[in-house]
């Protein structure tokens, strides 16, 4: 499904702020894979899904998805195969636009635009349907401007708009990390619901180890622009989050950085 | 008395006025808040505008296509600026200011065409001599020869089919852009492809209403568009003061923009009667529209510093 191939990303090369953000990164991805990520802070766990998603062009390496090489193609093309969450609820919608716009902005990703109707009659139907899932009442605020909303609606929206037309593979990078842990367990719950019935590819960091473990079928740890652990099935069913915090010392020599990862 | 039936008099001409710069206004809330890009190429493609139509016309061209070719060198300006910003990495300000710069030589050489210098800095045309569909002669004249039953159609077409076109999937993908950047390119909208776009169809219309005043004035001259910018934002804000909270359709927005550019010129019209100079006019103008891009601003952080105040005295 995706094919990462031995990537490289330097960021400022040649300045006092030259930075090995990846070090030669390989992973393959089967498809219905679902990857959880975690790893310190500036372990490059962005930059990787940045990277896939196209945001700029890497230094060497391959990337290719479903046996298409996209290492060349920019993020607005790639975009028809990525379905994207940020970390920021802000990030992923267009605040002045409506709720109805919004999902019709992402069921066209991947279609030439063209001067036909932004969004039909018909569209709005079914988007008021399918926002009933996410059970916010967003479905009675079609035409409501989405800067209206709370962050955890945004990414909840968010969220639905990244799986609407089914995307070849699913990038959430903390997309739960700067929501309430109610409103964050939500958006996980959901995460992992359309996941499971779309049987989507995806990738999610988090910085929360319980959630690494207890989501997903696959974990993978980054440290320094690399991956360090590489664990699935089985093995991973069997994780704890002492055997990680262990893992990380084991391969990295180092304590692991983030305290946040710590707290829950 | 005599105050006020002066001031009455001058308001045909200065509704007028304000119906032309409306579309002016109108490009500019294309660019200043569609697409949340600051546009400077419009001080030159507006007189690009005016020369392309008022040299057009003394060789003969009908009027409608005129009018025409003047809409596509302002997009051609446009679309410059654009190339600069999107292909060649430069800060859309500056592509703006850089088109601008280069517009003004070749306005000169428009205005110029045909002569022996080949470049001329004001360049008339009478209302006499030539089939022109807006003149300020006829301004007070309850006759058909009236500019508003040219400037009332056109403004009306012009917000209609902006109003639809906004609303189609290429339309939309222009409004997400100015909206939130990466968002629209994780959707899958080009965003090269649609800042070019909305600066054409901007600087089209800032071209057109430069083809109007024109004709409207009887001349085009080299320094017309010279803070077009200023008061383009001018009308966006007044527009915007005045309707915001009852306007929130978009056709009703952009219609907020040439309301807005009417007031203006009502206003300019008052203090001018009021004993100010013309000379100061463009002070006037640019202190003015600073205070109102600026208070949005300084209500914010004012608003932050009484909240954090509040917070430690608590
Ligand atoms: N666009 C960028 N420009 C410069 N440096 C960057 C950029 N993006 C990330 N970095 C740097 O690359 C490293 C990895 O960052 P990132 O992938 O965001 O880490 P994380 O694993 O916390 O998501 C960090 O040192 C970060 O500062
Ligand atoms: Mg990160």
């Amino acid at each position: 499904m995706l094919e990462v191939r031995n990537i490289f990303k330097t960021f400022n090369p040649g300045t006092i702020n030259e930075k090995h953000a990846l070090n030669g990164i390989s992973l393959t991805m089967n498809d219905g894979d679902f990857i959880t990520v975690i790893g310190g802070n500036g372990a490059g766990k962005s930059t990787l899904l940045n990277a896939i998603a196209g945001a700029w062009s890497i230094d060497s390496g391959e990337i290719v998805i479903d046996g298409e090489n996209i290492t060349h193609l920019p993020e607005h093309k790639r975009a028809a195969y990525i379905g994207r969450v940020f970390q920021d609820p802000m990030m992923g919608t267009a605040a002045t636009m409506q709720i109805d716009e919004n999902m019709a902005l992402a069921a066209r990703r991947g279609k030439k635009r063209t001067l036909s109707s932004g969004i039909t009659k018909k569209e709005r139907e079914s988007y008021r349907e399918q926002l009933k899932v996410l059970d916010l009442g967003l479905e009675d605020r079609l035409t409501a401007k989405v800067g209206l909303l709370s962050g955890g609606q945004r990414q909840a929206l968010t969220m639905l708009m990244a799986v609407l037309n089914r995307p070849k593979l699913l990038l959430l990078d903390e997309h739960t990390a700067a929501l309430d842990p109610k409103t964050a367990a939500n958006v996980l719950a959901l995460s992992d619901r359309f996941i499971s019935e779309s049987k989507l590819t995806a990738l999610m960091v988090t910085h929360n180890m319980k959630d690494a473990i207890a989501h997903g079928n696959r974990l993978i740890m980054m440290n320094a622009g690399k991956i360090i652990l590489d664990i699935s099935g089985e093995d991973k069913k069997k994780l704890t989050v002492d055997d990680l915090l262990a893992e990380f010392t084991k391969a990295s020599g180092q304590e692991f950085a983030s305290d946040r990862a710590l707290l829950s | 008395m005599s105050f006020i039936i002066s001031l009455l008099n001058s308001m045909p001409g200065a509704i007028a006025q304000g119906l032309i710069w409306g579309i002016m206004a109108v490009g500019v809330y294309i660019t200043y808040r569609v697409l949340d890009v600051s546009d400077l190429t419009v001080d030159g493609s507006l007189c690009t505008g005016g020369a392309v139509c008022v040299i057009m016309t003394l060789n003969g061209v009908p009027m409608p296509v005129a009018l025409i070719a003047a809409v596509l060198a302002g997009m051609l300006a446009g679309m410059v600026t654009g190339i600069l910003h999107t292909a060649c990495g430069i800060p859309a300000i500056l592509s703006g200011i850089l088109t601008q710069l280069a517009l003004y030589s070749i306005n000169l050489h428009i205005m110029g065409w045909g002569t022996d210098s080949g470049s001329k800095a004001n360049l008339p045309i009478s209302i006499d001599k030539y089939n022109l569909w807006v003149s300020s002669r006829y301004v007070r004249d309850l006759s058909l020869e009236n500019p508003y039953l040219v400037l009332i159609p056109v403004v009306v077409i012009l917000i209609a089919i902006l109003y639809w076109l906004f609303g189609t999937e290429i339309g939309c993908s222009m409004r997400a852009t100015g909206a939130n950047q990466s968002m629209a390119r994780a959707q899958g909208i080009n965003t090269n492809i649609t800042k070019v776009l909305g600066l054409m169809i901007s600087n089209g219309l800032v071209a057109l209403a430069g083809a109007l005043f024109s004709q409207y004035q009887g001349f085009c001259d080299i320094n017309m568009g010279r803070g077009a910018i200023v008061i383009g934002l001018a009308a966006v804000i007044i527009g915007e003061v005045l309707f915001s909270k009852v306007f929130v359709n978009f056709a009703l927005k952009l219609s907020a923009c040439v309301i807005g550019a009417i007031v203006y010129y009502i206003v300019i019209q008052f203090v001018l009667k009021l004993g100010l100079s013309t000379d100061d006019l463009k002070l006037l103008t640019a202190v003015v529209v600073a205070l109102f891009l600026a208070i949005p601003y300084l209500k914010n952080v004012y608003k932050a510093k009484h909240v954090k105040g509040g917070k430690t005295n608590a």
